[in-house]
């Protein structure tokens, strides 16, 4: 898949810089929402007894997935060395199968569709499908 | 066959009973040629396609949009057996039309996406689930004939 361009970061920066105040609500009902969509994801969070769209810790887990998206946006002009502690999480701890970094993108992509329907455009999404898409690049930096 | 419960039944025909097909559909068709770019293969003869404005108006792609959408309709009438409704319209994409069934899932993506911010917070995750397993059942039947 090709990288950012210019023109797309600057589009990921101006869109994260005007809904990222509402970050963490996007990050919870994203999260929300994958467990019920594909509940194939809850495989991971076995350890949680409630794993539910509603429970607590689902949606605390989604604030802080997008808090890691917002560190992202700040570090989008090196992806794989700004991400690279979180990719060695991801690798050798969480061990999450990368086909679930499209799921949630998916999800997050939703969510800021429902929460910002006139800002979300073609073009803001494909650049952040784009950048989502180079986040979890870098985030399976270290699996094998 | 896949299993529908009343809630999931209930959810398609409400949602294809309120839906604007002359707004949804070239919206979703445009929005998929401008985020996954290389679906415009199948659209040479669709006039200028240059850039993600020319695309939003062009009148053609509207059109198809439209008739798209209203190919999701023998769907909604025959949940129960979409895979034999879907026999021909799979044949006629393999065959005539050529098209990657992988390119599928990337209009069925986008049609989520404008149905999303079309109903804002009345898109629950119930709703999306319902929706998106419809979608992927479609998607699976429209491929089903390819060999």
């Amino acid at each position: 898949m090709t990288s950012l361009t210019a023109k797309d970061k600057a589009v990921v920066k101006d869109f994260w810089g005007r809904i990222s105040a509402k970050g963490e609500d996007v990050g919870r009902d994203a999260l929300s929402r994958m467990v019920v969509v594909y509940p194939q994801t809850k495989t991971y969070f076995a350890h949680w007894k409630d794993v539910s769209p509603n429970s607590p810790n689902v949606r605390k887990h989604g604030v802080t997935v997008m808090n890691g998206v917002a560190d992202a946006v700040g570090k989008i002009d090196d992806l794989k060395g700004g991400l690279l502690s979180l990719s060695e999480l991801h690798a050798f701890t969480l061990r999450v199968d990368p086909a679930n970094f499209k799921i949630l993108s998916h999800c997050i992509l939703v969510v800021m569709s429902i929460m910002f329907p006139n800002d979300f455009t073609p073009e803001v999404h494909v650049a952040f499908d784009k950048f989502l898409a180079s986040l979890a690049l870098a985030l399976a930096e270290k699996y094998r | 066959m896949v299993e529908w419960s009343d809630q999931e039944r209930s959810i398609i025909t409400s949602i294809f009973a309120s839906l604007d097909y002359e707004d949804i559909g070239p919206k979703a068709l445009s929005r998929c040629l401008i985020v996954y770019p290389w679906t415009q293969r199948y659209f040479g003869g669709f006039g200028n396609l240059y850039n993600a404005e020319a695309i939003k108006t062009n009148p053609m792609i509207a059109a198809h949009g439209i008739k798209v959408l209203h190919g999701l309709d023998r769907a909604v009438k025959n949940m129960d057996n979409i895979k034999a409704t879907y026999a021909e319209l799979s044949v006629m994409h393999s065959e005539k039309l050529h098209i990657d069934p992988d390119n599928f899932k990337l209009l069925a993506d986008c049609l989520t996406i404008v149905i999303a911010a079309k109903m804002g917070t009345a898109f629950t995750a119930d709703i999306q689930a319902a929706f998106q397993k419809f979608l992927s059942v479609v998607v699976n039947a429209l491929g089903r004939q390819y060999h």
